[in-house]
C-alpha cells in the first residue's frame, strides 16, 4: 500500500507526515498509549515495586526482597479465599455458560416466538450494577420480606438459609450468574450470526435435525466466542469483590474479609494499612488470573487441534 | 410438522426470561411500597398503598438531596469517561488498523496481553500513585483509571479493518486531505456502530463501577449512585430505630440508577449488537 498511490502528488506535500503516512500511525496511537502506560503500566510497576518492601516497626520500610510473596504463599486466609473462588468458577463459570449457550442457540434457532423479547429479557440484567443486583438478591434471599421466605412461610415450611454458611457461596454464584447470562448470551449470539448459513443447508440435506446440527456445525463454529468467554469469566470470578462485600453486611459471621481474594486485598490495604503486603497479594492475584486465563487458552487451543 | 417454531423451547425460554426479570419485577413492586408493607406485605405483588411517588420524593429530598448529586456524579463520570474512552480506542484501533508503522505489531500485542490484567489488582496501586499526587478524593480519580480500554481498542480495530476500505483513505489522500482530517472527516462515521459498542460498554463500567470509587473517594458528595447506596444500605442494616424510612430509599434508589442503563440499552440495540458481532466473530 506504500507505493501504489501516485507520486506526483504526494510530491506535492511536504512534511514528514504526508511523506509518510506509516509514521502517523504513531500519532494516532500515541494518545491510548500515554493513557494506558500511565494507567496500567505504571500502577502495575508501582505494585511490584512496593511489593518488595516492608514496612516494620524497627527501621520503617525497608527493601525486602521476595519476603511478601513468601509470606503469601504460606497465608491460609488468602490461599483458602483463591480455593473458595476456584470452588465458585468450577460450579459458576460452566452453568453461566451452559445457560448462555443454550439461550443463545435457542433464539438463533428459528423455532421460537418472541426471539427478540427474549434476547432482550435475558440481556436486561447486565445493565444493572453489581451493587443493585446484590442489594435485590439480598432482600429476595432475606428471611424477613424475602418472598421465598414468604411463600415457604405459607405453605407451612421454612425456605432454606440462602445467607447462611453452607448456602452463602450458592447464594453469590446465583447473583453473578443472573447478571452475566445475558452478555455472554449476546456474545455468542452475535458469534452465531456470522455461521455461513450454507453450512446449516448441508446439514439438513444429509437429515441432521435442530440439536444435531447445534451439537455439530454451531458450537464448533463459535469456538473462538466460547473460548472470550471462559477468559472474560476467568477474569471476572478472581476479581470479585461487590458482591462479598455487599452481603457481608447481611451476613458478616459468614463472610470474613478474606472472602475472596479481593476482599482481602482491600482489607490489607485499608483497614490493616500493610500497603506493601497488599501490593504483594494484588499483584500475586494479577499473576494467577493471567495464568489461568493462559491454562484456558491453551487447553481449548490443544483440544480443538487433536 | 408445518410449523417449524417449537413450544418446548418456547416455554423453556419463558422459564428463563422469568428468572432473569422477577428481580426486578420485585423491585418496581417493592419501590411502591412504604416501609411498613415491605415487611407485611408479599413481595412479588403490590400492596393496597401505592407510594411510589412518595418513595420517590423521599429517596431524592432525603439528607439534603444527596441522591441526587449521586446521581449527577454517576453520569458525569461515566459520559466523560466513556467519551474519552471511546475516542481514544477509536484514534488507536484507526492507528493500528491502517497504519504499518514499525512497532505495530509488537505495540498492539502489548496492549491485547493486557485485557488479562484485572481492572481490581491494579485499584489499589492507582491509589497509592494517586494519593501521592494529590488527586486522591477528586472526580479525576474516577475519571483517569476508566480511560482505558484495551478490550475497547481490540474491538475498534477489527472494525476499523473491516469498515473503512483502504481505497477510500487512498482516494482522500490524493485529493491532499491530511491524515487526521481522512480520519475526522471520513473515517470516523464509518466507525459509528464499532463506536457506540465501545462508548455504551465503557459507560455500563463506568456506571457500575464500585471497587474503584469506594476507594478513591471519601467525601459522600463526590460518591457515584453505587457507592452511596451501598452505604444507605449498610445504614439501614446496621441501625436500628429511624433507620426503618431509608430501606424504601434505598429500594426506590436502586430503581431509579437501573433506568437510564436499560433505557439506552434499548434505544441503542442496533447500534450495540451490531457492534459486539464484529468483536466476537473476530476473536
Amino acid at each position: 500500500m506504500k507505493t501504489d498511490s501516485p507520486r506526483p502528488v504526494r510530491r506535492v506535500r511536504r512534511g514528514a507526515s504526508s511523506a509518510n503516512p506509516a509514521a502517523t500511525g504513531y500519532l494516532f496511537v500515541a494518545p491510548f498509549l500515554l493513557v494506558f502506560v500511565a494507567m496500567l503500566v505504571l500502577p502495575l510497576g508501582y505494585a511490584a515495586y512496593l511489593s518488595l518492601f516492608q514496612d516494620r516497626l524497627v527501621g520503617g520500610t525497608v527493601f525486602s526482597g521476595l519476603d511478601n510473596y513468601v509470606t503469601a504463599l504460606q497465608d491460609d486466609r488468602l490461599i483458602e479465599s483463591v480455593l473458595r473462588m476456584a470452588r465458585f468458577f468450577v460450579i459458576q463459570v460452566p452453568t453461566m455458560l451452559a445457560i448462555a449457550l443454550l439461550a443463545a442457540l435457542a433464539i438463533d434457532s428459528g423455532l421460537l416466538r418472541f426471539a427478540k423479547v427474549f434476547r432482550l429479557g435475558i440481556f436486561l440484567p447486565y445493565a444493572v450494577p453489581s451493587v443493585v443486583a446484590t442489594l435485590m438478591w439480598g432482600y429476595l434471599y432475606g428471611p424477613d420480606f424475602g418472598p421465598f421466605a414468604q411463600l415457604a412461610d405459607k405453605v407451612g415450611t421454612a425456605a432454606p438459609a440462602f445467607l447462611s454458611d453452607g448456602w452463602m457461596l450458592g447464594s453469590m454464584a446465583n447473583i453473578v450468574t443472573w447478571e452475566f447470562v445475558g452478555y455472554n448470551m449476546i456474545i455468542l449470539y452475535a458469534a452465531l450470526r456470522a455461521v455461513p448459513h450454507e453450512l446449516y443447508e448441508a446439514a439438513a440435506v444429509d437429515g441432521a435435525g435442530a440439536w444435531r446440527t447445534a451439537w455439530s456445525i454451531k458450537i464448533p463454529a463459535i469456538r473462538p466466542a466460547l473460548v472470550l468467554c471462559l477468559i472474560f469469566s476467568v477474569i471476572g470470578t478472581f476479581q470479585l469483590f461487590a458482591e462479598p462485600n455487599l452481603l457481608q453486611r447481611l451476613a458478616p459471621s459468614v463472610i470474613d474479609s478474606a472472602y475472596t481474594p479481593n476482599l482481602y486485598a482491600y482489607t490489607l490495604a485499608f483497614t490493616g494499612q500493610q500497603v506493601n503486603y497488599a501490593a504483594a497479594v494484588s499483584f500475586l492475584l494479577g499473576l494467577v488470573i493471567v495464568i489461568a486465563s493462559y491454562t484456558v487458552l491453551f487447553v481449548t487451543n490443544r483440544r480443538s487441534r487433536a | 410438522m408445518t410449523d417449524r417454531r417449537s413450544n418446548t423451547l418456547t416455554l423453556g425460554m419463558i422459564a428463563l426470561f422469568v428468572y432473569f426479570l422477577l428481580p426486578l419485577f420485585w423491585l418496581v413492586v417493592a419501590s411502591t411500597k412504604t416501609t411498613g408493607d415491605l415487611f407485611s406485605s408479599f413481595g412479588l405483588w403490590f400492596s393496597q398503598d401505592f407510594s411510589l411517588l412518595t418513595n420517590i420524593r423521599e429517596t431524592l429530598t432525603y439528607d439534603g438531596s444527596v441522591y441526587a448529586r449521586w446521581m449527577a456524579n454517576t453520569v458525569f463520570y461515566s459520559v466523560v469517561s466513556a467519551g474519552g474512552a471511546a475516542f481514544l480506542c477509536a484514534l488507536g484501533g484507526y492507528g493500528f488498523a491502517k497504519y504499518r508503522f514499525r512497532a505495530n505489531g509488537v505495540l498492539f500485542g502489548l496492549v491485547l496481553g493486557s485485557v488479562m490484567v484485572p481492572t481490581t489488582a491494579l485499584a489499589i496501586p492507582t491509589y497509592l500513585l494517586f494519593s501521592k499526587v494529590g488527586l486522591v478524593n477528586t472526580p479525576w480519580a474516577i475519571i483517569l483509571p476508566s480511560l482505558v480500554s484495551p478490550f475497547g481498542l481490540y474491538l475498534m480495530r477489527i472494525y476499523a479493518a473491516d469498515a473503512i476500505p483502504d481505497g477510500i483513505i487512498e482516494a482522500a489522500r490524493i485529493d491532499g486531505a491530511s491524515e487526521f482530517r481522512i480520519f475526522f472527516q471520513v473515517a470516523l462515521r464509518m466507525l459509528a456502530p464499532g463506536l457506540v459498542t465501545v462508548l455504551l460498554f465503557t459507560l455500563v463500567a463506568t456506571w457500575n463501577n464500585y471497587f474503584l470509587p469506594l476507594i478513591m473517594l471519601n467525601n459522600p458528595d463526590l460518591y457515584p449512585v453505587t457507592v452511596g447506596l451501598a452505604a444507605w444500605s449498610s445504614q439501614s442494616v446496621g441501625g436500628s430505630g429511624s433507620t426503618g424510612a431509608l430501606l424504601s430509599s434505598v429500594v426506590t434508589g436502586s430503581l431509579l440508577s437501573v433506568i437510564p442503563l436499560i433505557a439506552a440499552f434499548l434505544l441503542l440495540q442496533r447500534y450495540w449488537q451490531s457492534g459486539l458481532s464484529t468483536g466476537s466473530v473476530k476473536g
